[in-house]
Parts: structure tokens; C-alpha cells; sequence
């Protein structure tokens, strides 16, 4: 995936300016920023439901025109379908490319294992608790198999130890599944555990402030959060922000 | 307090604690069970009791209060000669037709309107001037141009419901979130797929909502314009009633109306929660 100089200006002020990043396949990214980076601006162009106005969006060497589902997103607060069950949830593209039932089930099982919801696919959502309810949104993006997937702070309205326990769930999905994944948050600590590559945005408008490997083992579990050079780097990137905010 | 200098004020006078309040009549504290039966069997009760009370003192004429008795008399009377089935037919059929097709234009218009902003924008002003206009006022029009048939009294129903569940439809439809719709399309739904799929269903429930207030607006006109112009039906009944001054008729007439309302709107209510169960 490949973001040339892109730019989005809302009338006379500009979100986003001259924004140029490319995403290897099977890579984990995080952007971070102060609130007004226009990080979940960014999201949506490389989604497709917004355009920019200058610069171009490629994946998988296609230019993006709208959105799609080879570019999965997963919003802060899910957005299930409320009046359909887990299951039905999840087979929603599934239905759309008119696969037939033993496919969409097949399919819809493994993933639904995969997240560790197995059993739970006959709920509605507002039987699920927030943790659960994310990892339906999830799952419901990667059933249909996207060149990458985008989380706009997707463990934002968690409360700490579901986010905790959230990451390390994600960690395991990317691993099980190979995705590409581009996740936005403006949590530093998360950004840190979860990715291989960190881009920090400045603010108004949101530019590219600097890009930093995340030099840390491939298995990660929460007690890295404690170790030394888990801190070293979050303090650089928390610094980082804070220059740019 | 030294170390929070600057402070040039007293300090806050402060409230005496409000007053413990009886759980009945406690802001939004649900009522039990019990209680709840009770209020509501109080709610008809009272009204009936003091019908009893003033036509037992006699202080009344019957032609203007007929006693309970009576009434039930008149009704009997009417159910046993098949008149009343008729009668409840006859205003039932126009409703069928009137409210149906009310329902089934002003429906997928409704939706069309809250789903484009284009189609809201070209239909809500007039939409929304005509829904003023008093339907009892189209009647005399209504007998002009449609005669005092059948076709008058649904043209009626028509024209005081179609406008107003236009719009509650387009208000429901308006507010399914945003989210929903992105995230269907990141799914790889169409434009159609995403109407059909997601903002009707979601909206479903609100939209019998409408269906149902606008059912008690129908359910009123039909017996506005059977009033006015009919040969059969409640209103007609009433009417005719009206001539002979049977305000025993009448009584019994507007307890049948009351009690189908209230019938249809439990049975149209209990549809709604089932459809809606997915609600939090």
C-alpha cells in the first residue's frame, strides 16, 4: 500500500498535508498524534469515503477510488449491524459476493474461532460486552480477506485491562492471519506493543513528523510494557508527540 | 485554605438535603408490577365510577347522559342485529383501503426522503405545507370532486396520513448512523445493497412507530367522514343516532371505537417490540 504526497483540505484549512507512507504487505503499522492530526481523516481517504484533494492512494498497485472490502476498516465503536446476530454479523460481506451457505458457515466458524467467540454467534450485540463487540468488528473486516486492515482506535472506548487483554488478541490475529494492518490511535503505550513500524503526526495540519522501527521481540506479552527497552522507546515516541502537538 | 490564595469569597452556602420521596412518585423510578395493574385499573375505573355516580342522581337528562345500563342496553341491542358488525366493517374496509394506501406511498417515499438529502430537499416543502392543511377541511372538496362514495372517505384517509408518515418515516430514516452506512460500503456493499440491507432494517422499527400513530389519526377521520357523508359505518351510526337523540347509540358507538383503538394498538405495539427486540 502506497500514500503519495496526499493532502485534504476542508475549505481553507488543511488536515492533511503532503502525507507519503508505504505499508509492506504483512507489515503492522501504527500512526499516533494529538487529537486534531487528522489521523482518522487519514483512515477514511485509504478507506475510500473520503477523498483527498491532492496526491493518490494505491493497494496492491490499484489506485483507490472508493471504498472496498480489500480495505477492511473497523471503527471505535465497532458499528455491528444491532439487529443481526454474531454470525450474521460476521457473513455480511460473505452475503454480498453470494456465497452459498455452507461457505459463508465454514468461513464465518473460523473466524469467530479465531477471535474466540465460538458459540457465540447466535448473540446480538447488545448481549456482547465492548471487548467482544470489537472482536465481531474485527472479525466481520477479515472475513473478507483485506490487502490491509484499518483500525481507527479501535480499543478507545475500553476500559484498561480489556485493552490490555484486546492487544495481545491483536498481536495474535496479525500473527495467525498474516494481514497487513494500519492501525490509528493516539495511545503511545499501544502503538509501541502493537507495531513493527510507528508514525508520528504533527497537528494542524497533520503532516509526517517522524517514522521510528519498533526494535522489540516478535512475541510480545504485557509484561514487556515493563521492560526497559519497551519504556526507552515509548518515552521517545511520547516525547515526539508532545514536540508536535 | 492559605495555600489557594486570591479566594475573596465566603465559603458556598450549603443546601439542607432534599427530602426523602415516595418511590411512586419518584422522577423516572419504575413503578412494580402490581402497583403499575393498580394505577392502570384505577385509570378506568374513576371515569366509569363517576359516569355511574352523576346518571344514578338523575340531575342529568338521559338524552344527554345516558346511564351506563343503558348503554350497554343500545350496544347490545345493536351487536345482536348484526348492525354493529356491519358498522364496524364498513368503517374497517375504508380504513384498510385508506390507511393501505397511505401507508404503502408514504412509506417508501418517507425512506427515499431520509436516505438523499436531493429527494428531501425537492419534497419537504411541500410535503411539509400540505401536512398542515386540515384534512376534515379536503371533505367538502373531497364530495365535489369524488362524489359521497367510497372513493371520498379513502381519498380522506389518504390525504390526513400520507404527509404526516412521509415525514416521521423520512425522520427515522434520517438519523440511521453514519457509521453504519461506511462500514457496510468497506464491506462491499452498493449504494441499493446498503439501503435495502442496512438503513431499512435499522430503521424498521421507527417506522411502525410512525405506522402506528398515524394508525389513530386514520382511525379518527374515517369517523370524521362518515359524519358528514356516509350511508354505513360508526360515524354514520352516530349521526343517525344524533337525529332520533339516542345518546345511548352514541355512548355505546364511541366505547366500541375507543376499545377496537385500543385493541389495535396493543396488537401493533406487541409487532413493534418483536421487530425491534435487537433495540438495547
Amino acid at each position: 500500500m502506497r500514500l503519495n504526497a496526499i493532502g485534504r483540505d476542508f475549505g481553507s484549512t488543511k488536515a492533511l498535508e503532503n502525507i507519503s507512507l508505504e505499508v509492506r504487505p504483512g507489515e503492522f503499522v501504527c500512526i499516533v498524534g494529538a487529537s486534531g492530526s487528522g489521523k482518522s481523516t487519514l483512515l477514511s481517504l485509504i478507506a475510500g469515503l473520503d477523498a483527498p484533494s491532492t496526491g493518490t492512494i494505491t493497494v496492491d498497485g490499484a489506485r483507490v477510488h472508493g471504498p472496498g472490502p480489500e480495505r477492511g476498516l473497523v471503527f471505535q465503536t465497532g458499528a455491528l449491524f444491532p439487529w443481526k446476530t454474531v454470525g450474521e454479523n460476521v457473513a455480511f460481506g460473505l452475503r454480498l459476493l453470494r456465497l452459498n451457505r455452507a461457505e459463508r458457515r465454514d468461513r464465518v466458524a473460523w473466524y469467530l474461532a479465531e477471535v474466540g467467540l465460538r458459540g457465540l454467534e447466535g448473540r446480538l450485540p447488545k448481549e456482547l460486552s465492548g471487548g467482544q463487540r470489537q472482536r465481531v468488528a474485527i472479525a466481520r473486516a477479515l472475513v473478507c480477506e483485506p490487502s490491509v486492515l484499518l483500525l481507527d482506535e479501535p480499543f478507545g472506548a475500553l476500559d484498561c485491562q480489556t485493552k490490555d487483554d484486546m492487544q495481545v488478541f491483536l498481536r495474535q490475529v496479525w500473527k495467525d492471519t498474516g494481514t497487513t494492518i494500519l492501525m490509528v490511535t493516539h495511545d503511545v503505550e499501544e502503538a509501541v506493543f502493537l507495531a513493527q513500524r510507528v508514525i508520528v503526526l504533527t497537528t494542524k495540519p497533520g503532516r509526517i513528523a517522524a517514522e521510528l522501527d519498533v526494535d522489540l521481540p516478535g512475541h510480545r506479552d504485557l509484561l514487556l510494557k515493563r521492560e526497559p527497552d519497551f519504556l526507552k522507546i515509548r518515552a521517545e515516541v511520547d516525547d515526539l508527540v508532545r514536540a508536535h502537538m | 485554605m492559605t495555600s489557594l490564595t486570591g479566594r475573596r469569597w465566603a465559603p458556598l452556602p450549603r443546601r439542607r438535603p432534599a427530602r426523602q420521596v415516595p418511590p411512586l412518585l419518584g422522577l423516572g423510578v419504575p413503578v412494580p408490577k402490581t402497583s403499575r395493574w393498580v394505577l392502570r385499573a384505577v385509570s378506568v375505573a374513576v371515569p366509569l365510577g363517576l359516569w355511574f355516580f352523576v346518571s344514578a342522581l338523575g340531575v342529568v337528562g338521559k338524552e344527554f347522559l345516558p346511564s351506563p345500563g343503558d348503554t350497554w342496553a343500545a350496544g347490545w341491542e345493536m351487536a345482536r342485529s348484526g348492525q354493529l358488525a356491519d358498522d364496524v366493517w364498513a368503517s374497517s374496509a375504508r380504513i384498510l383501503y385508506g390507511f393501505g394506501i397511505a401507508v404503502v406511498v408514504s412509506v417508501p417515499l418517507g425512506i427515499l426522503m431520509g436516505a438523499f438529502p436531493s429527494v428531501h430537499a425537492g419534497l419537504e416543502p411541500i410535503v411539509g405545507i400540505l401536512r398542515y392543511l386540515p384534512a376534515a377541511a379536503f371533505i367538502p372538496l373531497l364530495v365535489i370532486w369524488l362524489g359521497i362514495g367510497e372513493s371520498s372517505k379513502v381519498a380522506l384517509l389518504v390525504i390526513g396520513v400520507v404527509f404526516f408518515n412521509t415525514l416521521m418515516t423520512a425522520d427515522v430514516v434520517k438519523v440511521v448512523p453514519k457509521e453504519l452506512r461506511q462500514v457496510s460500503a468497506t464491506l462491499g456493499a452498493r449504494q441499493g445493497e446498503i439501503l435495502r440491507k442496512v438503513v431499512v432494517p435499522y430503521a424498521l422499527p421507527g417506522i411502525l412507530d410512525a405506522i402506528r400513530v398515524n394508525f389513530a389519526v386514520a382511525w379518527n377521520l374515517v369517523v370524521v367522514a362518515e359524519l358528514i357523508a356516509a350511508e354505513s359505518g360508526l360515524g354514520y351510526r352516530i349521526s343517525r343516532a344524533q337525529r332520533f337523540l339516542q345518546s345511548d347509540k352514541i355512548f355505546a358507538i364511541l366505547i366500541v371505537i375507543g376499545l377496537i383503538g385500543l385493541a389495535i394498538d396493543v396488537v401493533l405495539r406487541l409487532v413493534r417490540d418483536r421487530i425491534g427486540r435487537w433495540q438495547p
